[in-house]
């Protein structure tokens, strides 16, 4: 017992030690890099349309037209900002409910059938690529429309059901987590005073898991308005304000995708793209901060 | 007198704010069995765990004191844990196999620090299987999963795989508690054999248990030790009134 | 209305959009698939593409997925894996930690076109690798490696406290615990969510546009030496994927066939997918029920 135990000169474990935990910081730290790289990079040439090309902040937020190459070039992002809004509220307005229903359907109505083959199957809808669902979108849904309602069948209203269909697995999957972690005797407590499943549902478990489900919500919109190719080949294109639901319009991914194979790097019209590309990377702030908030809520 | 093989000297430990073990003083003699009793929550298990600073692990734990092995301190920041750690022998509550073979169990830990000749491998195996009553059931099959013994053997095999590394004090969290009666004496018969040649310190919950096997038993009770002595004398004739009373049932 | 009235419609409601929501899914699965597969022939999987005229196959990108997918998971696992050990063994409960995590999360969410341009900026302009496979790889790496780091964390947080535990006491080192006795433990897990996430890689286009670019050259089948131009195996080639390919053909495709070769093109990546998913599926009730079973 007399040997030493403790301070003894450098052995073999200690370099293996060394090795595991710079390689591991090593990848962290690349990671870190990758991230600020992104945001340091796309800011500096978003800002740089203000900056460099002074062009006006209000003006670009606010202004209706779009026209690099008219002279002098006017870069009003106003319409690619509402198609992207309306595109993607309105895909988490018609996905949510249909989230919604299909969550209470897994967990309180069949939850054998449920967890056996409706969540595989909307779990590999979340793994189809979006480019398929363009597809789908553009042969489909875009004919459909242009049967029933007057127009060409492309705008927002096709951007949104494809885009409501490619969110559906996310707003489901968190809700159904949601329900499924209700505490059991929530619910008996509330079946116990005679109450029926649908006022269970409705006074008991909405309530307790709306945080949850805003994330959801959330989460939807912030993956539809991120979605680029999807969105883009079924919304027109134009850059116009829509004055209906069924006519050609723009959104920032579908503008970025479009144009900035076709401008020249550095140049006034290449900037005004990743000013574009900044605001959704903006947006996408926004986007974890309010799911951060919710979370937190949802704690409490 | 016996040797001292691990001493412990006014030892802390903090969960945040909260003392969990409070100013624990015991000298656990070589060669000798020595118990841990009393309620659940009383600190004893995170005192064990504090011995080879298996509490590191835990954010938020703090040790305080000191830990004598062999004249040195080793709840000190410049001690060598893994160093440490081969000296020292763990048992938990359930057994833990690696998932590997029974063979590889085993032979894992020796290979590690340093022994890669096929022959002694082969030899320490057969020794610590052996040693932990396991050789006879398990030497035609080696190479199995150890996940397809039973928890007993499990148990006897994470035994052999901790006396492999030769430590010199091996530490028993409640050892028996996930087993059934006839496991349960194969381990205790194991307890006793080992004594010859290591320190044990045990963690149970089980006083007939602590009094079958141990030579000295220490009574917790709030993170404090309330009684220290011969397991004889702690069992018939105890000085505190509370050691009594939980030795005959009153509590815990 | 009495309750139970309410209760009655209300449940009537639910699964009636429950099999609405199933009817979609399989109609768009058989649709695809429908439309697709008739077009699927080897001829069709292995010949090139044609601008004007019919007949076009996808050989040459069904064959860029795949090469782009395992560079990217060469890149991707060894990386993932890093940060994610790091995140769950070694990284410090604190603030530093909770703003790593804070940072990887929104690296997740940021959409993909986002992380395409910041690849043609640095990884094809400054850094000079031009439209190739590599820029590509490297783009999707970096589109991949959140969703890695979580999965390895995962992984290691389903492994038992006590094998770790077991491997400490031991006296093997923390990073010879990691590695020996911990990750072998969490690889189902692991596995599993890679397959999952190799998935994504393949059918992923938005990232890739300005990245491996929009077309290949005409690739020589017969030159396997990879630092030829022309060589199918050089990473530093130009490379149009087939999701990026059946983007191209839908909206400035000219060959008459467009739309079928479209279908063809979205079946084969779906049914990839479908594989994928049915892998990872099989493979982790494999290993749970090889561990379950001996146990």
């Amino acid at each position: 017992m007399a040997q030493s135990v403790g301070k003894q000169q450098p052995k073999p474990h200690l370099r293996e030690e060394w090795v595991g935990r710079v390689y591991t910081f090593l990848c962290i730290l690349f990671l870190l890099l990758t991230i600020f790289s992104m945001v340091y990079f796309v800011a500096s040439k978003g800002l740089s349309t203000f900056i460099i090309n002074k062009v006006n902040l209000a003006g670009f937020l606010t202004g209706l037209k779009w026209s690099p190459d008219s002279e002098p070039p006017l870069f009003g992002a106003l319409p690619f900002l509402i198609g992207s809004f309306s595109t993607s509220i309105l895909a988490a307005v018609i996905a949510a409910p249909l989230g919604f229903c299909a969550a209470v359907f897994m967990t309180q109505i069949m939850p054998k059938f449920g967890r056996k083959i409706m969540q595989p199957v909307i779990e590999l809808l979340a793994g189809i690529p979006s480019v398929v669902y363009g597809f789908v979108g553009l042969s489909v849904i875009v004919p459909l429309f242009r049967d029933i309602f007057p127009g060409q069948g492309i705008g927002i209203a096709a951007g949104a059901v494809v885009l409501s269909i490619m969110i559906l697995p996310t707003i489901t999957t968190i809700a159904t987590d949601a329900l499924a972690s209700l505490p059991a005797g929530l619910k008996e407590g509330s079946y116990a005073l005679g109450a029926t499943r649908w006022q269970t549902i409705y006074r008991i478990v909405l309530p307790t898991t709306m945080p949850a489900l805003l994330t959801g919500i959330v989460l939807g919109i912030a993956r539809a308005f991120g979605e680029a190719l999807a969105v883009q080949m079924v919304i027109g294109n134009s850059p116009h304000i829509p004055r209906s639901l069924f006519e050609s319009t723009s959104t920032l991914t579908s503008a970025i995708t479009l144009s900035m194979g076709n401008t020249v790097m550095g140049s006034i019209q290449n900037n005004a793209l990743w000013s574009l590309a900044l605001l959704l990377m903006i947006m996408t702030f926004v986007f974890v901060f309010i799911v951060r908030m919710l979370e937190r809520r949802s704690k409490l | 007198m016996q040797d001292i093989g691990l001493s412990a000297h006014k030892l802390s430990v903090h969960y945040g704010e909260k003392a969990a073990v409070k100013n624990v003083s015991l000298d656990f003699a070589d060669r000798q069995v020595t118990a841990l009793i009393g309620p659940s929550g009383c600190g004893k298990s995170t005192f064990l765990r504090s011995l080879n600073r298996m509490n590191d692990l835990i954010p938020g734990a703090r040790v305080t004191g000191d830990i004598w092995i062999g004249g040195e301190n080793i709840n000190s920041p410049q001690t060598d844990v893994v160093l440490l750690r081969q000296k020292i022998g763990m048992v938990w509550q359930r057994p833990n196999p690696f998932h590997k073979s029974i063979y590889e169990n085993i032979a894992f830990g020796p290979r590690y620090h340093g022994i890669r000749d096929k022959k002694k491998l082969d030899e320490i195996v057969e020794q610590s299987l052996r040693r932990a009553a396991l050789w006879e059931e398990t030497k035609d099959r080696l190479h199995n999963s150890a996940l397809a013994l039973s928890g007993g053997q499990q148990q006897r095999l994470c035994i052999a795989r901790s006396i492999a590394v030769k430590p010199s004090i091996i530490l028993m969290d409640e050892p028996a508690s996930a087993l059934d009666p006839v496991s349960t004496a194969k381990i205790e018969e194991l307890i006793a054999e080992l004594k010859q040649d290591y320190c044990i310190v045990i963690v149970t919950h089980n006083m007939y248990q602590a009094a079958r096997i141990s030579q000295k038993t220490a009574f917790f009770m709030l993170g404090e030790v309330e009684e220290y002595d011969d397991t004889d004398k702690i069992f018939t004739n105890p000085q505190k009134i509370s050691t009594s009373d939980y030795i005959t049932g009153r509590f815990g | 209305m009495n309750a139970k009235t309410a209760d009655k419609i209300a449940t009537a409601l639910i699964v009636t959009i429950a099999a609405i929501i199933i009817l979609i899914l399989a109609g768009l699965l058989g649709y695809i698939l429908i439309r697709g597969v008739g077009h699927i022939s080897f001829d069709f999987l292995t010949s090139p593409p044609e601008t004007i005229r019919a007949g076009g196959g996808i050989g040459p990108q069904l064959f860029n997925s795949l090469f782009l997918l395992v560079l990217t998971m060469i890149i991707t696992i060894p990386l993932g894996l890093g940060a994610g050990i790091y995140m769950s063994e070694y990284a410090k409960p604190g603030r530093g930690t909770d703003f790593i995590r804070l940072v990887v999360e929104v690296l997740s969410s940021f959409p993909s076109i986002v992380v395409g341009l910041f690849g043609l900026l640095v990884i094809v302009n400054l850094f000079g690798f031009g439209f190739s496979l590599f820029s590509g790889a490297l783009a999707l790496t970096v589109f991949n490696l959140p969703l890695m780091v979580r999965i390895t964390e995962q992984g290691l947080k389903s492994v038992p406290r006590e094998q770790k535990e077991a491997g400490l006491a031991l006296g093997l080192s923390k990073w010879k615990t990691i590695r020996s006795i911990m990750l072998p433990i969490a690889i189902p897990v692991i596995l599993t969510g890679t397959i999952l996430a190799a998935g994504r890689v393949f059918g992923e286009a938005a990232a890739l546009l300005f990245t491996a670019g929009m077309s290949s050259p005409r690739l020589d089948f017969s030159d396997w030496n990879p630092l030829s131009p022309f060589s199918p195996l050089n990473p530093f080639r130009p490379a149009e994927t087939l999701a990026v390919h059946i983007w191209k053909i839908n909206s400035e495709g000219l060959a008459p066939d467009a739309p079928e070769i479209a279908a063809g093109a979205s079946a084969v990546l779906i049914i990839t997918v479908l594989l994928f998913n049915m892998i990872a599926r099989w493979f982790g009730r494999y290993v749970h029920r090889k561990f379950t079973a001996t146990k």
